[in-house]
């Protein structure tokens, strides 16, 4: 009887024990094509990377950073053209970082849900999937024609600052989602108004992922070329726009603005272009610094997140 | 005025719903004409089983439901001694807040120091002297029995705190801007025995000064700490008094059952 019973117990573990097995197949298959997706994935990245900085690997030096384009090409460097990037980039910043985290702010906490809200909800979205060549001829006939804008660092700034709202907004709404609804709940139970629970929790609790979205947002920019291309930025430019900031008063001057000027993207694109070899190199050497840039700043985006997920727990 | 026929004359009203419906924005009436009154210096302990409106009811004296659109009221709940009724569209939620605070079920400080935390409702109305904050903010933490636990760690941040310290900060936020009424959504659930304990002692001091109106689900934590005990069963209000009298001889054979454990 006793005997019986051990006999059925330790069949039913067999089965168990088989049917466990079988279960776990499916992890051990999905953990194996998702390892290999990242890692193939991972070295291509790596390859492209490793194949610029060989082909590059002459121009690597400081001259590279301090020479204007040049008919030699050994003797031409990317100093514009990372000028010109920098700047266009603290346009883009200056424009897109106050508009999109007020329009995520607003969509979250202000705006009522209907359907309105719903449409734009979809617009944005959209935005973030269109064509940036679209943006380039949408700002070409904005700000260059329309607003009589030129092509300029502005314009330039501007137009990336189109590109990047999306990615702004969107990473802004995230955040605020991620917020609890009891730390809401208690900010309006002390007499909070909107505007203050907005101003002093959610923008607050919020600015790990909104400037995790910022930055991702630049760093696409950084490497935008076919919205600038469109506007009219110069392939050939050996000058420098006026210092945004200076040594006598008022120390900051905006003549900057509406200077000609050309992004590393365009820089690489034009020398690309050319049939000579020697200028192939100074390519790959940019384009070896542009995946550096952007690489640089998606990890520092991890960084900021990591932190701020260390310091607020909910 | 017509003086309308009390059942506990000796006490006064601080805040009376009058034939309170309440519907959530899908329609469903959470609220079945409640008439209430809540006594000053008193502690009245909302009991019933889940689901049946108490913290509904609760949520309506600091006007919450306006938070989320579509949230409907009916009735009034008038607050004395300005006999103003905080259910009035013309009363701004934000006052209602201002006179009358919430503790919430779960812990829920800011991610902000311990100190912050606490001057955040005179932030909130405008307080920027440093000294009447610093002492608003030791008043507060005293009168919630914190003070001598964090006062050498003030600007730490809330999130250090254990559970029981966390409800007890969220008790001095609540207590800095010195409401009215204060409002407890079962402040203890989340909490261990004697954080439990801590929070009872307290609210027996804080009626002193204030009244005190708390949704419980415990029903052992009524009888020790309340005054008056409102039965509530889906929506309606089916037994009010004080809470000796519903606990030993109570009026209505639903709330007997509950009480025994028959039901709920």
């Amino acid at each position: 009887m006793a005997n019986d019973k051990k006999v059925d117990i330790e069949n039913n573990l067999t089965l168990i024990r088989s049917l466990i097995a079988k279960h776990k197949r499916h992890d051990h298959i999905f953990a194996g094509v998702g390892m290999f997706v990242i890692i193939s994935l991972t070295i291509t990245l790596l390859v492209l990377f490793l194949d610029l900085v060989f082909d590059g690997y002459p121009r690597f030096n400081l001259d590279f950073l301090t020479n204007f384009p040049s008919r030699r090409a050994t003797a031409a460097g990317i100093l514009s053209a990372w000028v010109g990037s920098s700047l266009v980039l603290i346009v883009t910043f200056f424009a897109a970082v106050p508009l999109g985290i007020a329009a995520g702010v607003y969509l979250e906490e202000y705006a009522k849900k209907n359907w309105f809200s719903d449409l734009i909800e979809i617009n944005v979205t959209n935005l973030a999937g269109v064509p940036s060549i679209i943006y380039g001829l949408l700002a070409l006939g904005l700000f260059v024609y329309g607003f009589g804008l030129g092509q300029t660092i502005l314009t330039a700034g501007l137009t990336l600052a189109l590109l990047m709202l999306p990615i702004v907004i969107v990473a802004t709404r995230e955040a605020i989602r991620a917020i609890p609804i009891h730390i809401r709940e208690a900010a309006y139970a002390v007499g909070a108004t909107k505007w203050q629970v907005s101003l002093h929790h959610v923008i607050q609790y919020s600015y790990g992922g909104i400037l995790t979205g910022v930055i991702i947002g630049m760093a696409r920019a950084i490497g935008e070329t076919a919205p600038v291309i469109t506007i009219g930025a110069l392939t050939f430019i050996a000058f420098l726009p006026p210092s945004p900031v200076g040594l006598e008063p008022p120390f900051i001057n905006f003549e900057w603005l509406e200077a000609g000027f050309t992004v590393l993207p365009i820089q690489m694109f034009n020398w690309i272009s050319r049939p000579q070899m020697a200028f192939h190199v100074n390519a790959a050497a940019t384009g070896a610094i542009i995946i550096l840039l952007t690489l640089l700043m998606n990890g520092l985006a991890i960084k900021i997140r990591y932190n701020i997920r260390k310091k607020i727990k909910w | 005025m017509v003086e309308k026929k009390r059942k506990h004359p000796k006490e006064i009203i601080k805040a009376e719903a009058n034939s309170l419906n309440f519907f959530y924005a899908d329609g469903t009436q959470a609220l079945k004409k409640i008439s209430l009154p809540v006594y000053e210096n008193k502690i009245t302990a909302l009991i019933g089983p889940s689901g049946c409106g108490k913290s509904t009811f609760l949520r309506c004296f600091n006007r919450m439901h306006d938070l989320y659109p579509g949230n409907k009221y009916d009735g009034e709940i008038i607050l004395h001694p300005d006999n103003t009724n905080i259910l009035d569209k013309r009363v701004d939620p934000i006052e209602v807040r201002m006179r009358i605070s919430m503790v919430f079920q779960k812990p829920n400080p800011f991610p902000k120091s311990i100190y912050e935390n606490v001057a955040y409702g005179l932030r909130v109305r405008g307080e920027r002297n440093k000294r009447v904050l610093d002492d608003k903010v030791e008043e507060a933490l005293k009168g919630a029995s914190l003070w001598d636990e964090v006062k050498k760690r003030l600007h730490d941040l809330a999130f250090n705190l254990s559970g029981g310290q966390q409800q007890r900060l969220c008790i001095a936020r609540a207590l800095a801007t010195d409401p009215e009424i204060m409002l407890f959504d079962e402040p203890t659930s989340a909490l261990d025995p004697i954080a439990t304990m801590n929070i009872e002692e307290l609210m027996a001091g804080l009626k002193e000064k204030l009244s005190i109106l708390i949704v419980t689900h415990n029903m052992q934590q009524a009888a020790r700490i309340s005054d008056y005990t409102a039965y509530m069963y889906l929506g309606e209000l089916v037994e009010h008094d004080e809470t000796d009298k519903v606990f030993t001889n109570p009026s209505k054979k639903e709330t007997e059952d509950y009480i025994t454990g028959k039901f709920g």
